[in-house]
């Protein structure tokens, strides 16, 4: 069952490559978070109650439910228009992530023992490249930060192939994710829209030598 | 006394944030300076007694935290200076106190950690506080500066936590659970070098963004140069420390492991990069901040050559991290009383600097003497190990490569620092123009002066604190 949401997590990266509107992504971050609270309760319920609970309120509440809202009032907040603006076409993108999830596909096998399923591997660090190549293709800060959001979510599957041994690892994660998360999208509500108007990287160019 | 160090450290910054009146604002300050120092002795008195379970102050820690308390005395009388001269809102005034306060704090706490994860969290907690910092002067391009570091940094966190999750894997079942850097050390042999490997790649990856190595010293530039000077000296010196007790505590674990040739590789190859990257950049900037800063690349690439050849650079390493601390600090200090003069930082719009600040141009002067490592300065006996054990380790081609590129950085930097303080300023109107105290250079020159005294003769104490901590590395 683990192996199927796995997958389904790797579909939505596909998508996410050919994703043309800002709320299409932020769907898909919104799905993602349920799919991850699936993997993280069949994962982890040999572990303690409050741990357990506390991870999947995490996934749930703070995944599925407060980052999308939450990125849904920046955007209109900030009148974000609702492209996404990437540099590449979108079939360029299918095509390099598709070859990212290959790469790390065999770069899996060179893996010796086998401490942790390997499936968890190649599903991390493809999203954790993906979220990178998203962060480099597109042009607005917003989805620069969805593009992290998508690299929290692989480290949160990473994170969880120890899970069970290592529980404090797994809300580390977690921590980073809500610390990281708040602060990245507190900047964006309070500051940048106030300064400068419609958000690109474009505007932030002063600083160079 | 950790836990009552830390409990004072974020209590007075969290008062700070929310006091309104000048004087409870100085006292609390005093207050955290003095905790500061009664700590530090406190804990070099305590010498590898771990509290807390997570916190022992090694050799390293120990020495790192005399740097950071020294220096953090004069950068709050700066920023006191800068605040006054720039006649800031009271509420602004206290963010900025207090960020600091909890920058100070948790960097300390980050040298003293043993655990990786728990120094993971406070590097965290450095990037919260300085982010506010550098956001001080509420403009568009300080936003700018604040935006790339926050992300950058939250990027390179997240690396560091990925390489901390590949750590794990690699641990042999038998002894899971325990990352902390002694445990580590001591089951180094029975690790799984295919993750640890990664774990490697992806942790030094993460700290490069504090210490300003090659792949993510971008973020810190524009920190530095957007932050105010006081500021900018922490990050410059206390903060990139930060990051190098990052690298040098995982790195010892890795060089007790058959990787140790393979990460000294990768390391050589990144400290090179970082001296070839400062040089091409220190050549074409014309702001001194970020020219001050790029010269941090290039002298922390040099640190990292001197781990990489093993041998006597580990002790040039650490003497060169000390003093570059000490050195780069005096540099920013000295921008901000700069900055008030020609209101400006670009090398176009100054000039003559001796006529208008005599002792700031003596002190911009010998910190550059020392900073270029010219010989009665610390950084030349340090430098001068270091080459000695590329020398040793038989890198001649990367130590012929590194020299010629000093050349060119010396020559660049030389050619501003002298336009500063020699050559008239053009268009620059000296009139009404802000007379500076001779007794805000002082700090300055006790930490050039410091810097050279720990260099030529290094007292006992020192010499076997640095021994100390690189005992455990192979020869």
């Amino acid at each position: 069952m683990t192996n199927v949401l796995l997958i389904i997590f790797t579909i939505t990266l596909l998508y996410l490559g050919i994703a043309h509107r800002l709320l299409t992504y932020i769907k898909i971050l919104a799905f993602q978070g349920i799919l991850l609270f699936g993997i993280a309760f069949i994962e982890l319920i040999e572990i303690d109650l409050a741990n357990l609970s506390f991870v999947l309120l995490e996934t749930v509440i703070f995944k599925t439910i407060a980052i999308p809202l939450f990125l849904q009032y920046v955007m209109k907040r900030n009148r974000i228009t609702r492209d996404a603006e990437p540099y590449l076409p979108n079939f360029m993108s299918l095509i390099i992530i598709t070859l990212i999830i290959i790469s790390t596909f065999l770069l899996s096998n060179t893996i010796p023992d086998a401490r942790i399923s390997k499936i968890y591997f190649v599903v991390a660090l493809s999203t954790l490249f993906t979220g990178l190549f998203i962060i480099a293709s597109r042009n607005k800060l917003i989805t620069h930060v969805m593009g992290y959001l998508v690299i929290e979510n692989g480290v949160f599957i990473l994170s969880l192939a120890v899970g069970t041994e290592m529980p404090v690892l797994v809300n580390l994660g977690i921590l980073l994710d809500i610390f990281a998360s708040i602060f990245l999208l507190g900047i964006f509500v309070n500051r940048i829209g106030d300064v400068l108007r419609d958000v690109d990287v474009d505007q932030l160019s002063q600083l160079k030598d | 006394m950790t836990g009552l160090y830390l409990a004072g450290g974020f209590t007075i910054g969290g008062l700070l944030f929310f006091t309104r009146n000048r004087r409870y604002m100085f006292l609390l300050i005093l207050g955290f300076l003095l905790l500061q120092t009664g700590f530090t002795i406190y804990e070099y008195a305590h010498l590898n007694t771990p509290e807390l379970v997570f916190f022992t102050p090694d050799a390293l820690a120990v020495l790192l935290l005399m740097v950071l308390s020294l220096i953090s005395i004069p950068a709050f009388y700066h920023s006191r200076v800068f605040l006054i001269s720039n006649r800031d809102h009271i509420r602004h005034r206290a963010i900025y106190f207090g960020a600091m306060v909890l920058l100070i704090t948790s960097i300390s706490a980050a040298y003293l950690a043993n655990h990786i994860a728990v120094a993971w969290i406070f590097v965290e907690i450095t990037t919260l506080s300085a982010s506010a910092l550098i956001y001080h002067r509420r403009n568009n391009r300080s936003l700018e500066g604040t935006w790339k570091y926050v992300f950058v940094c939250a990027i390179s966190i997240t690396l560091v936590f990925i390489g901390i999750l590949f750590l794990s894997f690699s641990l042999p079942q038998a002894v899971a659970n325990d990352l902390s850097f002694a445990a580590l050390l001591k089951n180094a042999d029975r690790l799984n070098l295919f993750w640890l490997r990664l774990a490697f790649i992806f942790i030094f990856t993460g700290f490069t963004a504090k210490l300003g190595l090659v792949p993510m010293f971008t973020a810190g530039i524009d920190a530095k140069d957007k932050a105010p000077s006081p500021a900018g000296a922490l990050f410059s010196s206390a903060l990139v420390n930060v990051g190098f007790v990052g690298i040098f505590r995982f790195y010892g674990v890795v060089a007790q492991t058959p990787l140790h040739s393979w990460v000294n590789t990768i390391i050589l190859i990144t400290a090179f990069l970082s001296v070839f990257v400062a040089s091409v950049y220190i050549l074409k900037v014309k702001n001194l901040k970020r020219l001050f800063a790029y010269s941090g690349v290039e002298h922390m690439g040099i640190v990292m050559l001197g781990i990489a050849a093993g041998g006597v650079g580990y002790y040039g390493a650490v003497l060169h991290i000390v003093c570059h601390a000490l050195v780069k600090s005096s540099f920013f200090f000295q921008m901000g009383q700069v900055y008030r003069v020609y209101q400006s930082k670009n090398v176009y719009d100054v000039g003559d600097y001796f006529k208008y600040n005599l002792h700031g141009a003596i002190v911009l002067l010998l910190a550059f003497f020392s900073a270029s490592a010219m010989p009665p300065s610390g950084l030349f006996i340090s430098e001068f190990m270091i080459f000695r054990s590329l020398f040793e380790a038989n890198h001649l081609l990367i130590l012929a490569g590194v020299v010629l590129l000093l050349t060119v950085i010396i020559w660049a930097f030389a050619k501003n620092i002298f336009k500063l303080v020699f050559s008239p300023a053009t268009g620059f109107n000296d009139k009404n123009l802000e007379i500076i105290k001779p007794v805000e250079s002082l700090s300055q020159f006790v930490l050039l002066a410091l810097a050279v005294y720990l260099g030529l003769n290094p007292p006992d104490v020192f010499v076997r604190l640095i021994e100390e901590a690189i005992h455990h590395l192979p020869r």
